[in-house]
């Protein structure tokens, strides 16, 4: 590990408390002495490690005043939102924000900030859960590296109606981002957030994020990423969602970009009635490879989680999801599913199914399901029937196959664009 | 159900709760080492090249870690110093019934193998320990070339058709037991069924452990030529003993094309026993095999049947049924490797965890590139009778490439409370009606065992369901 990507990282804007400054020094020794993932290990089971190195990466340098002034221009995301944040290469480039939020005690700012002027509050919950899924080097990795990102905090009762949305945009070559989202619901709570993670140009570079969603009671939190990032680009994601009683998460990630992206997702329901969707659809071409690893983990009884992760697979690619239900001890009456779809475009595309129960508590209806198939003859043949090129129907069908996810988000408004990037995307084929 | 404390679970394993005064002519001692090696080689009379084979794997076997990155911490608890590898009656394997010694008989009475339950059975090889006491064909099984013989005996007077296969469907190296095996081996069946021979009898052997502390490392392999047909019961059951004792098989199967086997484990172990067994087939063109499977007993099992679906249009098939009882865990599952076009493969497995048992489904389902038309159907239902039961289902599909279609699904479920009721409303009791859930539960799979084996079964799966709900 290059020292200097650390000590460059560390240098975060503004005063930082004490303890986050213990934190990052603790991070980049344990990054230094933990080891490298293999393929052993089973939360790596099936993952091409190869792109993982990260001596070829610095931290991210600032862009040029133009890129920046460009970068801004292309960061509409969603209609009418409450506010945006736009970052580039781990710096802050634009922010804008109803006044109407900080009169209603919201803050939302980025994570600088909130380490400089709300530390107390930031300590009680960043990073606060153990990595579940493998990935302890490289969210040692981030947190000894983390300077940009966003803090949310929505105090009790407060409903935010239009989205908040932030934008990671990657430029340049060689370059390493680690981007952080930290949402703080408070009781009786809601919000709903987006990210967008985009790159300049097709240059090999570098994220680790991390983004954390603490919903507490009977709040109501939806998240979604948009993982855009270059064709290059090596990704790695980790997403904790505590759900607090009575509380409802959704968490919705739109898979598009990267080399090799991973995530791992863990949502863990700690009171009576906590509700949890975690949904994904993936489009994967060329040689992109997506490894996905989620845990559902049920504490208290009577929690409700439901997850669905759809991949669609053309060229050479990869997909691998590695998902496990685990029902603790005392969490009966728990109901849990979970689907994985795989729909196959291509003679060579490889997809990976793990999907896994832990039961240890009683009363619980719990499935899982995996499949994997291509497009059905019948199906083509209908819309061939009716003066649809087989190229257009095949395009068809893969997107209302990945719709089916995109469906699942109440928000009309910023499902039709997410829908629009999914088209886009989906165009070249 | 009601969630609230029931009462321990008493299991009756008065069945195979006895044993007689052990009389081991040859007994290796305890532990492990390539002196234990030459010593069970000196005893077997065995060849230079069998006797290299095992120096080879117990190599393999010491360098080799455990596997614990993904199995249970529990394999750590094996001592295996405190192991005897090799005991044997110093008995040539018996012709005839008047020939096996009265004790000998006599376990056999208590496990219920009645006498003239031979009359209905092709052939019987009963291992008693290591090596087969008792071995009786029929003769029209001779005359039509089937060869049914214990491994030792196989490979010393057929290696033309056994060694061309033995070690070849499980290599030595493929795990660190199926190489303890490979360096220990002792007793198993080996048969070969010559082309268009359809034996139409199962083939059964009973094995049996029978001396504290001794590891019974058994092999088979079973051959089936072209267009041939087998099926092959194995059952077990064995003495409670203070310490564990190890028990780890290798079985592997070689369907040639067109050929159809069938094989049927019912596993009823002591509940000290580690049985940590490797199975694998080769299925070539056409050719059908079947791995019928129940655990009943044990400490722990880790057993993952296989089929490695080499020729065209070869099909595969595991069916499971898994009992984990207070302080077992049954780690089964299985294993389908399609390696040619329009291969098909189906796996069935159902798992009943009763007070704190644990019950674990690994299944690996692989479909590499450029294959067409391959199916996998997977299902694995689990029931948790009680709220101390565990279940966990872990596994891993892999599919490349376009016209394959593989679905894998599993469910948990609890017995209902109103099924219960409404059986108690009408006279049973609640244990009766426990039993008769589960038996219900299990119903559809306990059909694909033989007549014999499903009526044990059922007598079984009562028995364990005693006293776990009160």
């Amino acid at each position: 590990m290059s020292d200097s990507l650390l000590l460059e990282a560390a240098a975060i804007p503004g005063t930082l408390p004490e303890w986050f400054r213990n934190a990052q020094s603790q991070a980049a020794a344990r990054f230094d002495s933990l080891p490298m993932p293999s393929r052993r290990d089973e939360f790596w089971r099936f993952s091409n490690l190869k792109a993982l190195d990260p001596q070829d990466f610095t931290p991210a340098r600032p862009v040029a005043d133009e890129v920046a002034q460009e970068l801004v221009a292309q960061s509409a995301g969603v209609a009418a939102a409450a506010g945006t944040f736009v970052f580039a290469n781990d710096h802050l480039i634009s922010r804008t924000n109803s006044s109407a939020l900080a009169a209603q005690g919201v803050l939302w700012m980025p994570i600088s900030e909130a380490l400089e002027n709300h530390a107390g509050l930031v300590e009680k919950y960043f990073m606060r859960s153990e990595p579940a899924l493998g990935s302890s080097k490289h969210l040692a990795l981030h947190l000894a590296s983390v300077r940009a990102g966003t803090f949310l905090y929505v105090p009790k009762g407060v409903h935010i109606e239009a989205p908040l949305q932030t934008f990671h945009w990657l430029a340049g070559s060689g370059q390493a981002v680690f981007p952080h989202t930290l949402i703080v619901a408070e009781e009786c709570s809601s919000v709903t957030v987006v990210d967008w993670f985009k790159s300049t140009g097709d240059a090999r570079n570098m994220a680790c994020g991390v983004n954390d969603l603490h919903v507490g009671p009977n709040a109501k939190v939806h998240y979604i990423s948009v993982q855009d990032w270059s064709r290059q680009t090596v990704s790695l994601n980790s997403n904790v969602t505590e759900v607090a009683q009575g509380a409802s998460a959704l968490h919705l990630g739109l898979h598009l970009g990267g080399v090799f992206s991973r995530s791992e997702s863990v949502s863990r329901l700690n009171g009576a009635g906590a509700r949890c969707e975690m949904l994904a659809a993936t489009v994967a071409d060329h040689a992109q490879e997506f490894d996905q690893r989620t845990l559902q983990e049920h504490v208290s009884p009577d929690t409700y989680s439901d997850l669905l992760y759809k991949n669609a697979l053309y060229d050479q690619s990869k997909t691998i999801v590695s998902g496990l239900i685990r029902v603790e001890p005392e969490a009966h009456r728990t109901d849990a599913y979970q689907k994985v779809r795989n729909l196959i475009l291509s003679p060579d595309a490889e997809a990976n199914s793990l999907p896994g129960l832990e039961i240890l508590a009683d009363q619980v209806k719990c499935s899982h399901g995996a499949t994997t198939g291509e497009i059905d003859a019948e199906e083509l043949f209908y819309m061939q029937a009716r003066g649809i090129s087989a190229r257009d129907a095949y395009r068809l069908i893969t997107y209302g196959f990945l719709n089916e996810v995109l469906e699942r988000l109440p928000e009309a408004t910023l499902r039709e664009t997410l829908q629009s990037a999914l088209r886009n995307r989906l165009q070249g084929h | 159900m009601s969630t609230e404390v029931i009462s321990q679970i008493d299991v009756d394993r008065t069945r195979g709760d006895f044993h007689y005064p052990e009389q081991h002519t040859f007994d290796a001692g305890t532990g492990l080492s390539h002196a234990t090696i030459d010593y069970i080689s000196d005893v077997k009379n065995e060849p230079d090249w069998i006797r290299e084979f095992r120096h080879k794997a117990l190599d393999v076997f010491l360098s080799k870690p455990m596997p614990t990155n993904w199995a249970s911490k529990d394999l750590e608890n094996i001592v295996f110093e405190n192991i005897r590898y090799y005991l044997a009656n110093a008995q040539r394997p018996t012709r005839s019934w008047d020939e096996v010694p009265d004790d000998v008989k006599r376990t056999f009475e208590r496990l219920g193998i009645p006498e003239q339950e031979r009359k209905f059975l092709a052939g019987v090889e009963a291992q008693f320990d290591s090596e087969a006491v008792y071995s009786n064909m029929k003769k029209a099984l001779g005359d039509e070339g089937v060869i049914f013989v214990g491994s030792t005996d196989g490979l010393r007077d057929h290696p033309e058709i056994f060694k061309k296969w033995f070690g070849r469907v499980i290599p030595t190296g493929d795990n660190k037991f199926s190489a303890l095996n490979s360096a220990v081996f002792s007793g198993g069946s080996f048969i070969y069924v010559p082309p268009g021979v359809k034996v139409k009898h199962p083939l059964q052997a009973y094995f049996r452990i029978n001396a504290e502390n001794f590891g019974q490392f058994e092999r088979t392999l079973i051959i089936a030529d072209e267009g041939s047909e087998v099926m092959y019961m194995e059952g077990c059951t064995a003495p409670k003993f203070e310490t564990a004792t190890l028990h780890s098989a290798v079985v592997e199967l070689v369907a040639l094309k067109g050929a159809k086997i069938q094989y049927v484990t019912v596993q009823n172990w002591s509940a000290n026993v580690f049985n940590l067994v490797t199975k694998r087939a080769v299925a070539h063109e056409e050719a059908e095999v079947k791995w019928i499977d129940c655990n009943i007993g044990s400490r722990l099992t880790m057993k993952y049947p296989g089929v490695i679906l080499k020729g065209r249009k070869a099909r595969g098939e595991v069916i499971s049924i898994a009992l984990a009882n207070n302080g077992q865990h049954q780690d089964t599952g299985a294993k389908m490797i399609h390696a040619a076009d329009e291969t098909t493969s189906n796996v069935i497995s159902k798992s009943i965890s009763i007070g704190q048992g644990r019950a674990t489904y690994r299944g690996q389902v692989h479909i590499p590139k450029h294959l067409k038309g391959c199916k996998n159907n997977t299902e694995c239902d689990a029931l948790l009778i009680n709220s101390t039961s565990r279940t966990d289902t872990y596994p891993a599909i892999t599919v490349r490439g376009l016209g394959n279609s593989v679905q894998h699904e599993a469910s948990v479920s609890q017995v209902s409370a109103e099924q219960i009721f409404y059986m108690q409303q009408r006279g049973l009791t609640e244990a009766q009606a426990m039993s008769l859930s589960v038996n219900g539960f299990v119903n559809d799979l306990v059909r694909e065992f033989p007549m014999e084996y499903s009526v044990e079964l059922k007598r079984l799966i009562d028995l364990e369901m005693e006293g776990s709900v009160g």
